[in-house]
C-alpha cells in the first residue's frame, strides 16, 4: 500500500461517491486510506468543507480510529495479532523476532516498512497470524514470517 | 477448495491455482468451486473433490502435494496420505449439531441457485405467508438469545422494536467481531452470507423495518468483498429491494465498515459509528429498541443470531428449543482457539462441557503440554484453570463461577503461559481500546497496568494486590459499557485461580 500524493479532485470523487453525507464519513474515511494510504490534514480540511462540518467534528473521527493514519505509512504495512488467541500461541516472541528482523520497533515506520499491532484478525484456530498489506496469513513461525515479508517486497 | 480467510491464510489460494495449472496440463476437465469453509480450521487447506454425489476431502494440502495428488489418481479419490476420506464422514464435523452452520462447507457461497436448492429463502417465504407476529412468536418460543455475547433474548427485543410506533426502523447486523478467539460470524459471512441476507430480511419483515445494516469491521477484508457480492447477487434476484418477490415488503441492506476500534463492537458505539461518528459509547436508556440508529428504533443483533432465525423458522421453535439446557437453548457455534491440536468451529447443543469440546474436539493442547489455562467468550472473559474444565457449557453455569459464555470463542492456554502477563495485557488491552467516555473505563485501566507491574516488580505487594481489587470493583459497579465493566473478570480469575504467577515477577515459569 503506497502512500499516493493527496489529489483533491479524486478525494471530491469519493465524497460524491458517498452523496457528500456526514454520517457516511467514516466509510469515505476508509475509502480516502485505500486511495491515499493516510488521512493528511489538506484531507481534513476538504472533508469538513464538502460535509458541511466542522474540522473539529472530521478530526475527532479521524483521531478516534485506529485505521485513520495522520502520518503516512512505509510501503508495506506489517500487523501481527496481538491478542490472546494468538499470544497462547507465541505472539510475543513473534513480534519481538519481527522488530529484530525488520528493524523497527513496534508502531513505527520507515520507508519501506509500518510494523503494528492488531487485536484480532479472527484466525484464532490458526494462530499466531499476521496481516501483510491486507493479506491475512497463518501458522506464522518466525521463519515463515520471514518469508512472507520478503515475498511481499518482491511483489513490488 | 474455500475461499475463506483460514484457509487461505495457510494456503488455499496457492493450492487452487496449483490444482488447476496441473488439471489443464493433465487434460483433465475439473469445475474448481470456491465453497466456505465447513469450520474444520486445523484440516485447512481442505480439498474436496466431488465424485458424482460423494465428496472425498484430503487434509492439509499445500502446493506442493499437488503433482503427487494427481499421480495418485486425488480427481477419482485416489489413496494419499492426506486423504481424510468422504467428508461426511469426518467424526469433527458430523458429531456436531450443524443447524445455523449447516449451509457452511457445504455450497457455493455466492450461488443463489446452490443456495435456493439449500432451503435458502424457503424461511423468508414461510414468514411472509405466516405473517409478522407468528415469527416473532416463534422467536420467543425458540428461546434464542442473543449470540454476541450479552444472551438478551431475542424475541423479546424484536417484540420491542415491532411494538414502538414509528414510520422508520432499522435492523442492525453487528458484525464487528472483536474478541479474541472468536471466528464464527466470519466463516458464516464468509460461507453462507445469503443465510444472513435471508435472516436479516426476516427480522425486517418482522418489526416493520425496510433498512438493514451491517457493521462489519475492517480486519476482515475478504469477508467484506464476499458479503458486498452477495448482497448484489440477492438485488439482483428479487431477494432485497422493493416489493421482494411480488409480496410488496420492500427490504434493503446497506454494508459499512468499521475502522478498527474494538468498543465499536458494543452496540450503541456501533451505533455511533454508523452514524458516521467516533463510536463513544451511549447511555442507556434509551435502549436502542426504542432510539437507535438515528434516533429510530432497531434491532441490533450479532450475525449469528441472526442467522439462526432462518433456521428455527424452517424447523420449528420446539425442534430448536429441543436442544440445549435450562434457558441455554439451541446450539452454539464453539470456537476452538489459540493452543489448541485441532481449532476450528464446532456448533454443538448448550450443555457439553468444556473438556469434551477441547478434549474430544481439540485434541488437547497444540504444544502437547497440559492445559493450564482457557479463556472463554473473549478478552473480557475469565481464566479458567484446568479444574474447571467440566464446567457445562451454558449461561447459568458460567455466570456461577464468575466467567461467562459470551460469543463461544475458548481459548487454550498450556503450562508455559504467564497468567500475570495475561491480567496485565487485559487491563493494557482496556487502555487501548476504552472509548473514554467514563472514567474508570479510561483511568482505571491505565491505574490497572501500573499496579500490576507495581505487584510483578515487588514494590509493597499486599497494599497494591488490595488496590487491585479495589480497582476492580469500581470498574465494575461504575463503567458505562461491558469493556470497562468486565475487563476486571479476567484479571480477578488470575488473582483466584493462577495467583502464583505474581510471585515470580513476571518471569514465565512453565
Amino acid at each position: 500500500m503506497t502512500a499516493t500524493a493527496y489529489d483533491e479532485r479524486a478525494a471530491s470523487e469519493i465524497i460524491a461517491r458517498f452523496d457528500a453525507r456526514g454520517d457516511m464519513l467514516v466509510q469515505i474515511l476508509q475509502a480516502f486510506v485505500e486511495r491515499f494510504a493516510w488521512i493528511s490534514e489538506d484531507a481534513v480540511r476538504q472533508l469538513a468543507n464538502e460535509l458541511n462540518l466542522s474540522r473539529a467534528e472530521v478530526h475527532g473521527v479521524v483521531s478516534y480510529y485506529h485505521d485513520f493514519r495522520t502520518t503516512p505509512p512505509g510501503k508495506h504495512i506489517v500487523k501481527i495479532c496481538q491478542a490472546e488467541a494468538c499470544q497462547a500461541m507465541g505472539s510475543r516472541e513473534l513480534s519481538a523476532h519481527a522488530e529484530k528482523s525488520l528493524g523497527i520497533a513496534m508502531s513505527t515506520s520507515n520507508a519501506d516498512i509500518t510494523l503494528e499491532p492488531v487485536y484480532c484478525l479472527g484466525n484464532c484456530a490458526c494462530s499466531p497470524a499476521v496481516m501483510v498489506d491486507g493479506k491475512t496469513f497463518g501458522r506464522v513461525s518466525q521463519q515463515r514470517f520471514d518469508d512472507i515479508v520478503a515475498s511481499s517486497g518482491d511483489a513490488n | 477448495m474455500p475461499r475463506e480467510t483460514a484457509a487461505i491464510s495457510v494456503g488455499a489460494d496457492d493450492v487452487a491455482i496449483a490444482i488447476a495449472r496441473h488439471a489443464k496440463e493433465a487434460g483433465a476437465s475439473i469445475e474448481l468451486i470456491r465453497n466456505g469453509s465447513w469450520g474444520a480450521s486445523w484440516l485447512e487447506p481442505l480439498v474436496e473433490v466431488a465424485i458424482d454425489d460423494k465428496r472425498i476431502a484430503y487434509g492439509n494440502v499445500e502446493a506442493i502435494d499437488i503433482p503427487e495428488l494427481f499421480a495418485s489418481g486425488f480427481l477419482s479419490g485416489g489413496e494419499h496420505t492426506k486423504r481424510i476420506g468422504p467428508t461426511v464422514e469426518i467424526p469433527y464435523l458430523i458429531n456436531q449439531d450443524r443447524w445455523t452452520f449447516w449451509r457452511c462447507g457445504l455450497i457455493d457461497p455466492l450461488s443463489i441457485d446452490d443456495f435456493r436448492a439449500h432451503h435458502g429463502f424457503k424461511a423468508l417465504e414461510k414468514a411472509l405467508d405466516v405473517g409478522a407476529q407468528t415469527v416473532i412468536d416463534a422467536v420467543k418460543d425458540s428461546g434464542l438469545r442473543g449470540r454476541g455475547g450479552a444472551g438478551f433474548p431475542t424475541g423479546i427485543k424484536w417484540q420491542t422494536v415491532a411494538d414502538v410506533q414509528s414510520d422508520q426502523k432499522y435492523i442492525a447486523c453487528n458484525a464487528d467481531e472483536g474478541d479474541s478467539g472468536t471466528f464464527s460470524d466470519r466463516i458464516l459471512m464468509e460461507g453462507d452470507p445469503l443465510g444472513l441476507i435471508e435472516s436479516m430480511a426476516i427480522a425486517g419483515f418482522a418489526v416493520g423495518a425496510d433498512h438493514g445494516y451491517i457493521y462489519l469491521r475492517s480486519e476482515y477484508p475478504l469477508t467484506h468483498r464476499i458479503l458486498s457480492r452477495a448482497i448484489e447477487v440477492a438485488r439482483d434476484n428479487g431477494w432485497l429491494g422493493d416489493d421482494i418477490q411480488g409480496s410488496g415488503f420492500n427490504f434493503d441492506i446497506e454494508l459499512h465498515l468499521g475502522a478498527g476500534s474494538y468498543v465499536c463492537g458494543e452496540e450503541t458505539a456501533m451505533l455511533e459509528s454508523l452514524e458516521g461518528k467516533p463510536g463513544i459509547v451511549r447511555y442507556k436508556p434509551p435502549l436502542p429498541a426504542f432510539e437507535g440508529l438515528f434516533g429510530q428504533p432497531t434491532v441490533v443483533n450479532n450475525v449469528v443470531t441472526l442467522a439462526s432465525v432462518a433456521n428455527i423458522v424452517n424447523i420449528g421453535s420446539d425442534k430448536y428449543a429441543s436442544y440445549g439446557v435450562d434457558q441455554s437453548k439451541g446450539t452454539l457455534a464453539f470456537q476452538l482457539a489459540g493452543n489448541i491440536k485441532r481449532g476450528g468451529l464446532v456448533e454443538k447443543a448448550f450443555g457439553i462441557t468444556l473438556r469434551e469440546v477441547i478434549e474430544d474436539w481439540g485434541g488437547g493442547t497444540a504444544s502437547g503440554r497440559p492445559v493450564k489455562a482457557v479463556q472463554v467468550g473473549g478478552p473480557l472473559g475469565a481464566y479458567l484453570p484446568a479444574e474447571q474444565l467440566d464446567t457445562p457449557l451454558t449461561y447459568e453455569a458460567f455466570i456461577e463461577i464468575d466467567a461467562m459464555v459470551g460469543h463461544g470463542g475458548i481459548v487454550v492456554f498450556d503450562d508455559t503461559a504467564d497468567m500475570a502477563q495475561q491480567a496485565r495485557f487485559a487491563m493494557e488491552f482496556c487502555a487501548i481500546e476504552s472509548c473514554g467516555k467514563c472514567t474508570p473505563c479510561r483511568i482505571g485501566s491505565t491505574r490497572g497496568v501500573e499496579v500490576i507491574d507495581k505487584i510483578l516488580a515487588n514494590e509493597n505487594k499486599d497494599e497494591n494486590f488490595d488496590l487491585l481489587v479495589e480497582l476492580c470493583d469500581t470498574m465494575e459497579d461504575a463503567s458505562l459499557c461491558a469493556m470497562g465493566g468486565m475487563t476486571p473478570y479476567p484479571v480477578r480469575s488470575v488473582l483466584k485461580h493462577f495467583a502464583k504467577d505474581f510471585s515470580s515477577a513476571g518471569s514465565a515459569d512453565a
